[in-house]
């Protein structure tokens, strides 16, 4: 007994240091997020966002965090509440699926890692928690996902028209004519916070920073990257319109897809009918 | 706020204290003496060196290199190190994911041809530490004196170097020279893995030396003192046993291991080959396998900071009762006659809020050659091991661990002989966390009671009691600063 009782004044004290070394205060937001059926709670979120994000999007959610000074492209400032990735209007705040979609997807192309090894209840609590950083979330006022019609056949006919747009919308001024994000406005563009930000390079094939599908990127056109350059073009675009522009532009990825069969047996059966894609194309 | 945080800091405190004050009355009282078998002591004592020789350079070994946190990922992903470990280096599921992927995030920063060309795939630890080691019950001069035996002081571990990354996509690799106290040089762990074949996470292939998928991982765990920094159930071994066999279930081991996991590594498999060299280069022992299987699957079950896993496994060994010989010497290579031995046992990791609890129970037989005896040696674990990760920043721990013989080589051996019981307290604290160092101040008190064996911390003068039926104390106390850079 002599001996353990000599041990527990230096343990003790230890300890206490310890815990004054690691401890944190815990305010108790109530911001709510719903997703797949499951419903996050702000206060379950904060440690996990304090565990997972707190390094890159900083302790506000402001996209200061210790590590965001060697991060390109920068960490969400969710204290803007501006989404890229959103099944919503342009200008409008995204959906809680879209946040959770968007967390365990990950990034392609930036730091931002798919984040699925996380439970579905860790995740829709990170962005409850996440909400807290904007007023804007308060008003309780329900985003609308945009409607999203049927995909049409591909065909030869739809992929001319999806090129001529692209051509016409002037796409190619900041993805490059070939699609390699390489426009002549490419090296200009910035984000709503000023910093440099590349369009989207096709030819590297990786799916879209929004998902992968080809919704996805129907929704990328109808939506816009709200905070890049990347505009809605849902009032310049039918929904017609929309699908031939997305079968073109899988016909500019070096991937086995009907649209790249198709196309591929066009240019076969019209060799040198195309008129090029960028300034020469518009005389 | 800061009285509730006040209020829970003296929470702990003094659960602490009071679990302190607790387990300081479950130790026997000092100087109990030798009961009235000193004559069987004899003979048993000197049957155990051999045992214990072949104990201690276990326990060195496993207690020379336990350390995984790797700050050149944190540096490459530009991820705090809370991202993948609960507390470093315990990887929680997003970690073991990560690392289930062959050290690939899944985006496209896991090129090497993408890295900055600063960035240099290298990481070191090291704990510069002060301890108190108090052993009681040991024989020293002249016999058959004992005394208890303390031993304090300020200390340094061994250093780590972590290398670990991509070779290509899909390809990785891992290196981890280590550098004991003494200045003696070694390999922990050299691999080189093969992820995602035929585009499935279902096959990956890892050959070299590498840890065993141990659930409870020993070289990732936060313990680090003598008597805390190792489980009774990797690496006991009864008394008796034959010199040359040498094993450890927490020790990484050298083969190829077939491995898999679901996309989020909820369900994880694992199967390996192993050389049955207990990790040891150069096929000492070689001309026969080891495997070792294991199992587990995780539910996204509760509130806690992640899912709940159990896990199964089963490691069949063997080790060699004869050898070729020059001079009188063992000819390296030459054993031969195996007898078999195997480890059984099932665990989990259970999350309650941010109550982590990690069970492990297993069952462990040898072979009657490898035993040393008439029968074969057969023993239980059971453990209990509590985290309490109040922040990322801050850990309290607690283990309880005990073993039980259930059959002894020699029938005549008391049912007790070998038993042994550990127990152990500790906190963890990181004053700082972010994507380029890490640091923790740790402080640990650890105790083990053994019946007729020394302690597996080799502390004192590592021998056991001369009455085989004295329990024999030993306990350690650990203030560290542990650092990875």
């Amino acid at each position: 007994m002599r001996l353990h009782t000599r041990w527990i004044a230096p343990v003790s004290a230890w300890g206490a240091v310890l815990l004054f070394v690691g401890a944190t205060p815990s305010p108790m937001p109530a911001q709510q997020a719903h997703a797949d059926n499951v419903t996050g709670h702000a206060a379950a979120g904060r440690p996990l966002y304090e565990r997972y994000c707190v390094g890159c999007h900083g302790k506000d959610g402001d996209g200061a965090g210790d590590n965001a000074q060697w991060i390109d492209p920068r960490p969400r400032d969710f204290t803007l509440a501006v989404f890229k990735c959103r099944s919503t209007a342009t200008g409008s705040l995204p959906t809680d699926q879209d946040l959770y979609n968007a967390v365990s997807r990950g990034f392609v192309s930036t730091y931002m890692p798919p984040w699925f090894a996380l439970t579905p209840q860790n995740r829709i609590d990170v962005i409850a928690y996440i909400k807290t950083f904007s007023a804007k979330w308060n008003g309780g006022q329900t985003a609308t996902p945009i409607t999203i019609p049927d995909e049409p056949a591909v065909s030869a006919d739809g992929i001319l028209h999806g090129r001529q747009l692209f051509q016409d919308l002037q796409c190619w001024k900041c993805h490059g004519p070939a699609g390699h994000g390489d426009g002549p406005a490419a090296a200009t563009l910035t984000d709503s916070k000023d910093n440099p930000i590349r369009p989207y390079d096709f030819v590297v094939g990786s799916r879209f920073k929004c998902g992968s599908t080809n919704r996805d990127l129907y929704q990328i056109f109808m939506t816009g990257l709200d905070g890049t350059p990347m505009p809605s073009f849902a009032d310049l675009m039918q929904p017609g319109d929309a699908w031939d522009l997305v079968h073109f532009l899988r016909t500019l990825q070096p991937l086995a897809s009907p649209e790249a069969t198709t196309w591929r047996a066009w240019l076969t059966a019209h060799p040198g009918e195309l008129k090029p894609i960028g300034p020469e194309g518009t005389q | 706020m800061g009285n509730g945080l006040l209020k829970g800091a003296g929470r702990v405190g003094w659960s602490m204290l009071a679990l302190v004050m607790m387990l300081s009355t479950m130790a026997p009282p000092l100087g109990a003496t030798a009961s009235a078998n000193k004559a069987a002591v004899a003979n048993l004592s000197s049957g155990l060196r051999a045992a214990y020789t072949t104990y201690v350079r276990t326990t060195s070994r496993a207690l020379a290199s336990r350390s995984l946190a790797i700050p050149a990922f944190a540096r490459k992903y530009n991820l705090a190190c809370s991202a993948c470990h609960t507390v470093w280096p315990e990887l929680n599921n997003f970690g073991q994911r990560f690392r289930d992927n062959g050290y690939q995030m899944g985006n496209d920063r896991d090129a090497p041809n993408w890295r900055d060309p600063s960035y240099w795939p290298i990481a070191v630890r090291t704990t510069p530490q002060f301890r108190v080691e108090t052993t009681d019950h040991q024989p020293i001069d002249p016999a058959p004196s004992e005394a208890e035996i303390t031993q304090a002081g300020f200390d340094i571990s061994g250093i780590d170097f972590l290398m670990l990354g991509t070779l290509y996509k899909d390809i990785t690799f891992g290196l981890v020279p280590t550098l004991d106290a003494d200045g003696t040089a070694g390999v922990e762990a050299a691999f080189v893995r093969f992820d995602n074949l035929g585009n499935s996470p279902w096959a990956n292939v890892k050959v070299g030396k590498f840890e065993l998928d141990n659930l409870l991982s020993e070289k990732r765990f936060t313990w680090l003192s003598s008597n805390g920094g190792f489980l009774y159930a990797y690496h006991y071994q009864p008394a008796g046993s034959v010199d040359n066999y040498a094993f450890g279930l927490g020790d990484n081991q050298i083969g190829a291991e077939v491995s898999g996991h679901s996309l989020n590594s909820y369900t994880r498999y694992s199967v390996s080959v192993l050389a049955t060299d207990d990790g040891e280069a150069g096929l000492p022992t070689g001309k026969s396998v080891d495997a070792m299987v294991s199992l587990s699957q995780a539910f996204a079950a509760g509130g806690g900071l992640g899912p709940q896993r159990i896990g199964v496994f089963g490691y069949l060994g063997h080790r060699p009762t004869t050898f070729q010989t020059i001079n009188g010497e063992p000819i390296p290579g030459t054993y031969g006659d195996h007898k078999p031995f195997y480890r059984v046992g099932a665990t989990a990791q259970l999350w309650l809020g941010k109550l982590e609890l990690l069970p492990l129970v297993s069952h462990a037989q040898d072979d009657v050659a490898l035993g040393g005896g008439t029968e074969k040696p057969e023993w239980n674990t059971a453990l209990l091991e509590a985290h309490y990760v109040a922040t990322p920043r801050l850990m309290v721990q607690g283990r309880y661990e005990l073993l039980r013989m259930s059959q002894q080589a020699d029938p005549a051996t008391e049912k007790t002989f070998g038993n042994a019981d550990a127990f152990a307290v500790g906190v963890r604290a990181y004053p700082f966390m972010f994507a380029r160092t890490g640091m923790a101040i740790h402080g640990e008190l650890a105790m083990t009671k053994t019946i007729g064996m020394a302690p597996l911390s080799g502390t004192g003068s590592g021998e056991p009691a001369y009455d085989p039926l004295t329990a024999i104390w030993s306990r350690s106390l650990l203030l560290a600063f542990d650092f990875a850079f």
